[in-house]
């Protein structure tokens, strides 16, 4: 089945007609995903992509009868465009956008709470089943449909698991960047538990890094809640305390969040961890 | 981003919270006036930097005369403040913070945080103030105190008031900490902070509450709505290195090996360093050079990490998604020569035309080594700086 995307998602961008939206609405619309329009206010009417462009995200739903939608708008305007995604009434937001102020993302997170709807990311690649839906950035020609369920809060670490378990043969169900921001609108728990309940997904890769605590949380739902095999990566052992490592998630505050901890949460769990990046396709072949 | 103490205190008078009076000067030559600005007869003299332990490490004074001040800022001034967490280099001292002393009764703890796994601002109190906060939440946790503050509503007088009780303050300190602790709430949002913490909160022998200290962070991310902030950013205090990095959108982090490291990508970058380490060397740095590693920054980039004498020799790991390996190789092999690098370079090139970027990388008659694997690539720049340290 897949989780989140498939071939029947009809998908909308958000800043359709800016640079990034155009080249990665392309990128979509070639993988064949089912981008319906999109969305620039002020371009209403217009076509681009051979797509209609809307003025509102509620005229786009209304006539596209779109349900998903990924945001490309540069990031002082993102909290605007994850609510009007919200009061559009659709149920699943991809925001790509690195940068969010925190305290923007926190009463995000409250509304897409309440109204019961998905938001991915921010600062993340996006969401792809493979051969079915591309909502993201992620470079397509590496995925493989198959049996692996991968989530990550980093991008390229996202797509180190992705090539080994391509050429490992494995392929994956679907993958889901959660982004490296503090606050996510998805963490690793809401995947683990879609992927447990998915049929097609056999196993799970879990990329981790440094900063918080979603990783431990995640050790106790796997505990209780996930029957499947994990694998687990956790980047940024070697990484100073105090300093943030680029995402500004990863850092190591008030002596908490250290990849040690949470490969110490992670075994204590029963999840096969690897030290190393390179070692997440072959560790699964040991585990399935 | 990080405030100087005595800007973080005036951010505080902003909002109404209690601070002393206070001056602060840049020269030795200023602290006369500074002295009379602040009167009394006893002055307590404070370098400002960022980093904790100031105190520990001798950057906090109590002076009885005028002469007495005037030579500790000297001293202060002239060096910078090496404490244990400021790295053995230490942190530049611009300037000089002059205030009254207090008599202290008691020391409490009062800090601001965002909770990430519970998507909340999150209020600590503690009675154990004047001491590492981090020391207390280990050894005793139940000393700290917590309030959640619900977006909705925002931080309530009865969560002020509960705090302030449980702290064991009694009478017109509940009230005048409420106050307190409101505009302290009203300041976190307003500004955009990310950590902000009074340690220690002093209760004087007077029964007086006043801020003695003032550790504020703001969110980076949040700096452009707040250009009077960014505007107190202090360069100076930063790792030049990283600074320069800054302007070119790379994220650069100096550590203490010899490979230096060119990543696209925080995680992966991270990911690298921790196989260079797991293979048997050390990583000199952190560095992302971004998704689109043109071959500018890339140039850039490698001018950062030669930047720093330690480096015997540089991995570069680039998985290609949208930006092609050939364009990356092409990037690096101009990048090599115009900076002029003799080191050993170890290149791993994944992704979207991997293969080709890998042939044009191999006869550029540079000293870069094309490798296909991640753990190769570790290895080999590994053994080209001399072996497993």
């Amino acid at each position: 089945m897949s989780i989140l995307v498939n071939k029947s998602t009809r998908v909308i961008c958000q800043g359709f007609t800016g640079k990034q939206g155009t080249f990665h609405s392309e990128q979509a619309i070639a993988y064949g995903s089912q981008l319906v329009g999109g969305v620039t206010p002020g371009k209403g009417g217009q076509r681009h992509l051979d797509r209609p462009v809307f003025d509102t995200v509620r005229d786009a739903v209304a006539e596209t009868a779109a349900d998903a939608t990924m945001i490309y708008v540069p990031a002082a305007f993102c909290k605007d465009a994850i609510l009007e995604a919200v009061a559009a009434g659709l149920r699943l937001i991809v925001c790509i956008t690195e940068g969010i102020p925190t305290l923007d993302m926190l009463l995000v997170n409250e509304v897409v709470h309440d109204a019961g709807v998905t938001l991915i990311g921010p600062n993340c690649p996006g969401v792809i089943t493979p051969g079915e839906c591309k909502i993201g950035i992620m470079p397509a020609a590496i995925h493989r449909p198959g049996r692996i369920g991968i989530v990550s809060r980093s991008g390229t670490l996202t797509y180190e698991a992705v090539k080994q378990t391509s050429d490992a043969g494995l392929g994956q169900s679907t993958c889901v960047g959660i982004g490296g921001d503090p606050l996510p609108g998805t963490n690793f728990i809401d995947c683990l538990g879609w992927f447990e309940a998915d049929d097609q997904t056999e196993a799970i890769v879990m990329v981790g890094e440094i900063g918080g605590t979603a990783e431990e949380e995640a050790a106790d739902f796997i505990r209780t809640h996930v029957s499947k095999p994990v694998v687990a990566y956790i980047a940024g052992v070697t990484a100073p305390a105090g300093k943030r490592m680029g995402h500004a998630g990863a850092i190591i505050a008030a002596g908490q969040g250290t990849a040690e901890e949470k490969y110490l949460a992670l075994e204590a769990a029963g999840v096969a961890t690897v030290r190393s990046p390179a070692a997440m396709a072959e560790r699964l072949l040991e585990v399935l | 981003m990080n405030l100087h103490e005595y800007q973080g205190k005036a951010l505080f008078a902003r909002y109404g919270l209690p601070v002393p009076a206070r001056a602060v000067v840049q020269t030795a030559e200023q602290v006369p006036a500074a002295l009379a600005e602040v009167a009394g007869d006893r002055w307590i003299i404070k370098a400002q930097a960022h980093t904790g332990g100031r105190g520990k490490a001798g950057g906090v004074r109590l002076v009885d005369d005028q002469a007495a001040a005037i030579a500790y800022v000297k001293q202060l001034l002239a060096q910078p403040l090496v404490t244990y967490q400021s790295g053995p280099a230490g942190k530049p001292v611009n300037e000089v913070l002059i205030e009254p002393p207090l008599a202290i009764a008691r020391e409490l703890y009062l800090g601001v945080v965002i909770d990430r796994s519970r998507s909340r601002v999150v209020v600590m109190a503690s009675t154990e103030g004047g001491v590492e906060i981090e020391k207390v939440a280990a050894q005793t946790p139940e000393k700290i105190l917590k309030t959640i503050v619900d977006p909705r509503v925002g931080l309530q007088p009865y969560q002020c008031r509960e705090l302030a009780f449980s702290l064991g303050l009694s009478g017109k300190q509940v009230s005048v900490f409420s106050q307190l602790l409101l505009g302290l709430g009203q300041l976190f949002i307003a500004e955009d902070l990310a950590l902000v913490e009074i340690n220690p909160l002093a209760v004087s022998e007077s029964g007086e509450l006043l801020c003695l200290d003032a550790k504020v962070n703001i969110d980076d991310n949040a700096l452009y709505r707040h250009s009077d902030l960014l505007a107190l950013r202090d360069l100076r205090q930063e790792d030049p290195r990283e600074v320069e990095a800054n302007q070119w959108q790379l994220n650069y982090i100096a550590l203490d090996g010899n490979i230096g490291c060119m990543v696209n990508g925080a995680g992966l970058a991270m990911a690298t360093m921790d196989l260079i380490k797991l293979v048997g060397g050390e990583p000199a740095n952190f560095l992302d050079v971004g998704g689109t590693a043109t071959k500018e920054r890339v140039a850039e980039a490698f001018k950062i990490i030669l930047s720093d004498d330690q480096v015997r020799g540089i991995l570069v790991n680039i998985f290609g998604g949208i930006v092609r390996c050939d364009l990356i190789a092409e990037g690096i092999i101009a990048a090599v020569e115009e900076v002029g690098v003799t080191l050993p370079v170890v290149v791993r090139l994944e992704g979207t035309n991997a293969e080709r970027g890998r042939q044009l990388l191999e006869p550029s008659g540079l000293q870069i080594q094309a490798v296909a694997g991640l753990s190769q690539a570790a290895k080999a720049i590994v053994a080209a700086v001399g072996g497993v340290t």
